[in-house]
């Protein structure tokens, strides 16, 4: 589609920059900020320990960016539309969890296979309830919309955003609130080559990976996960061809909210803070994520927000975690320059 | 259903339909109505506080109206240019700068108590050009990395930019530059200078009619840029982009320029009414510069009707009336009457967020659509209906 709208009589040299730029330019970008500091931790320290360090509290954390950015991804694949609500979502996330363990009497004492069961139920309480939340909120706000102007899907997602942010704002008030600490998340667990894994990090791999592998292999292998491809390819030959494209979606929201569920839950324990802000950062992190990896592409979302995770953790540590924000959204725009699709995407309609 | 939708369409499209003279007269009658206003009222209450807030909004909104009304290009990040005509004001009519020229201060058109300070204090015209110049180039630079892009990534991207100059400005008082920080962080550059034009008295906090004649003649301005570019070869142009880019561009519709007059002029009107907010509120604070902001603005466009004018005027104002006057003062204690315990206030952005969703689902051409619009909803609906009608018709024999 750009192709059209510029002007097509390039010199060549101009057009082999930009074919290189388009190329190269997006993974250049990101490897400015762990070379740099990289070769910084070098010359001061003599070894690379501390970059390490940063980059497995990366992983961890991005773990949970690389399940909200899938529901960001699904959706977007399947209708088009960039679900705003959806870091609030996952706020909500946290917030059921942490309602739904302090309810069952989890406490940081509960003896190891106590706790394991509770945080399983916990998982799926929290998974359930998202998924369906995600689901009512496409009933509600998108569905009547599907054949308006883009425009105003757009706009209910962001009203939706905003009242679900009231609901966090009206559960648990206005301010940080800390929660019990349950998994005793900054202990150690190992200590490799001077990199130390928490008790945080197993569980946000933990969670994660299992979770990921489930969904990719539903989307390959199940009939309705075929359905879900074939609706994100052409929802009117879906449709021709008997998939029942209402359903269809309805599952995307609800399989989307219920990773947000999850990383709602594996937040609220690695961080032991929630606060009814916290979705729309994340929200736009995992977005970020999500554009990054090439939208619409699962296996680019976990690999994006694996990255994101990376690029928070160094500027956390060491440009000032109030500077995060706009770093990362400074590498959303600089992705947008250099390549739309981000770095295992096709071209999309919207993006080209 | 079929009749029904279709005479919900043309009673509301007749309701419209006012003949040329009638229309004429019911602008110039609402402009009165406008300038002779604060003469009924106190100049010192809190209505005209209120009016002259909402009326800076309605410049705000008439300026978003450009971007995502007329062209079509979601931007959910214009807070920004709210915020570098703030900025603008601060800079350069504050005690900010205090080291400027050794502490003595520089003046430029300046009288009445400023003159004496130390910092930058230059006349509020002045002020204006400035603010204007900053963010049509901000709102060219943020354009720019759009200009391949289309709907959602548009309204990202912008997102994206907002919230960076929101950053900057709560963390620039960590910055220091030629001697003086960036930005004064939440606390923010305050006092500010008051308005001084030429041949009139310095205006006070104490009395609030002239800031309320200089906010409308400020929508007036707004009002005659936007009706003169929506009929122009331009405006043309924004709406033909909107509608359709690939037969715009193909049509001979220069997409660069277009699209980033688009952000420069939305973006200027932003510039001047945070210049006139700056000055108005007295302080400029990182605070104000919110995310929430952003859709406060475009909840407006989107009550009135997303490019119709008049409509984004009454959208601006009946929003910024609810947001000052009926959430804080009238229904605040609602909640507590009925037995819950919370501020209303606190929810005044699930009330827009709730307000966004009911009118996009229930009337989404905004509560004075805009002809081409409507008539495009409409029919689109009645086109449906007609194809449905049809296909019944032939099944049966």
């Amino acid at each position: 589609m750009a192709a059209t709208s510029l002007p097509a009589a390039q010199p060549r040299a101009l057009r082999a920059v930009r074919k290189f730029a388009s190329q190269y330019g997006l993974i250049a970008v990101l490897l400015i900020m762990p070379v740099a500091f990289g070769i910084h931790d070098l010359r001061s320290e003599g070894d690379l320990s501390r970059l390490g360090n940063n980059l497995v509290d990366g992983l961890s954390n991005g773990s949970i960016w690389a399940l909200v950015a899938i529901g960001y991804t699904l959706v977007y694949g399947i209708v088009e539309l960039i679900n705003f609500a959806h870091g609030e979502v996952f706020m909500l996330g946290s917030f059921v969890s942490a309602g739904f363990f302090g309810t069952i009497g989890l406490t940081a004492a509960t003896g190891v296979p106590g706790l394991v069961a509770g945080l399983v139920l916990t998982l799926l309480v929290s998974m359930i309830a998202l998924g369906v939340l995600n689901v009512m909120i496409e009933r509600v706000a998108y569905r009547p919309l599907r054949n308006a102007p883009k425009l105003a899907p757009l706009i209910t997602a962001v009203g939706f955003s905003f009242i679900l942010q009231n609901v966090g704002l009206l559960w648990r008030g206005g301010s940080q609130q800390g929660i019990e600490d349950l998994i005793d998340s900054q202990k150690e667990l190992v200590n490799f080559v001077g990199l130390s894994i928490t008790h945080g990090d197993m569980l946000a791999i933990a969670v994660t990976i299992p979770l990921v592998l489930a969904m990719t292999a539903f989307i390959s292998r199940s009939r309705l996960g075929k359905a879900m491809r074939a609706t994100a390819q052409d929802p009117d030959a879906a449709r021709l061809m008997g998939i029942n494209v209402d359903t269809t979606i309805s599952a995307t929201f609800l399989l989307g909210g219920m990773l947000a569920g999850a990383a709602g839950l594996i937040y609220a324990l690695y961080q032991t803070t929630i606060w009814y802000f916290q979705g729309f950062t994340a929200g736009l992190i995992a977005f970020t994520a999500a554009v990054m990896g090439g939208i619409g592409n699962i296996r680019g979302a976990v690999l994006g927000g694996l990255i994101i995770g990376g690029i928070q953790q160094i500027s956390d540590n060491r440009i000032g975690s109030e500077w995060t924000p706009a770093i990362v959204f400074a590498y959303l725009v600089l992705i947008m320059v250099f390549k739309p699709s981000g770095l295992l995407g096709e071209q999309t309609r919207e993006a080209g | 259903m079929t009749a029904a939708t279709a005479a919900a369409g043309s009673s509301s499209r007749r309701g419209l339909d006012l003949p040329r003279g009638a229309r004429i007269g019911l602008a110039v009658a609402a402009i009165l109505a406008g300038a002779l206003l604060p003469l009924f009222v106190d100049g010192g209450g809190g209505f005209i506080d209120d009016a002259t807030v909402a009326l800076a909004y309605v410049v705000m909104a008439l300026g978003l109206n450009i971007i995502v009304g007329f062209a079509g290009l979601l931007d959910l990040g214009y807070v920004a240019f709210f915020a570098i005509g703030a900025y603008t004001m601060g800079y350069f009519g504050s005690l900010f700068h205090i080291t400027a020229n050794h502490g003595k201060g520089i003046h430029i058109l300046v009288s009445g108590p400023a003159a004496n300070l130390p910092g930058i204090h230059l006349n509020f015209l002045i002020i204006i050009v400035l603010a204007i110049v900053a963010t049509t180039i901000a709102g060219m630079v943020i354009g720019l990395p759009t200009l391949r892009l289309r709907g959602d990534y548009i309204a990202i991207v912008t997102l994206a930019f907002g919230e960076i100059v929101q950053r900057i400005a709560i963390n620039g008082d960590e910055i220091k530059a030629f001697g003086t920080q960036l930005t004064a962080g939440r606390q923010g550059i305050t006092p500010v200078d008051k308005i001084d034009l030429p041949f009139l008295a310095p205006f006070t906090s104490l009395e609030l009619r002239p800031w309320y004649w200089v906010a409308f003649a400020l929508v007036l301005i707004a009002l005659f840029v936007n009706f003169r570019l929506r009929d122009s070869r331009l405006g043309r142009a924004w709406i033909a982009l909107r509608e359709d880019e690939v037969a715009a561009v193909s049509m001979g519709v220069p997409l660069v320029k277009t699209k980033l007059l688009a952000y420069g002029t939305g973006a200027a009107f932003g510039g001047v009414s945070g210049a006139f907010l700056g000055s108005y509120l007295n302080t400029v604070n990182a605070d104000q510069f919110q995310f929430s902001f952003s859709i406060f603005v475009l909840a407006m466009i989107i009550l009135g009707g997303l490019g119709s004018i008049w409509g984004v005027v009454v959208g601006a104002v009946v929003l910024s009336f609810i947001n000052n006057r009926l959430i804080p003062d009238v229904l605040n204690d609602v909640p507590a009457k009925i037995g819950l315990n919370f501020d209303l206030t606190e929810l005044s952005f699930g009330i827009f967020g709730f307000l966004l969703v009911i009118m996009m689902v229930l009337r989404p051409e905004g509560l004075i659509p805009e002809r081409r619009r409507q008539i495009e909803l409409q029919s689109g609906i009645e086109d449906l209906a007609v194809a449905e009608e049809s296909v019944y018709e032939a099944k049966v024999p």
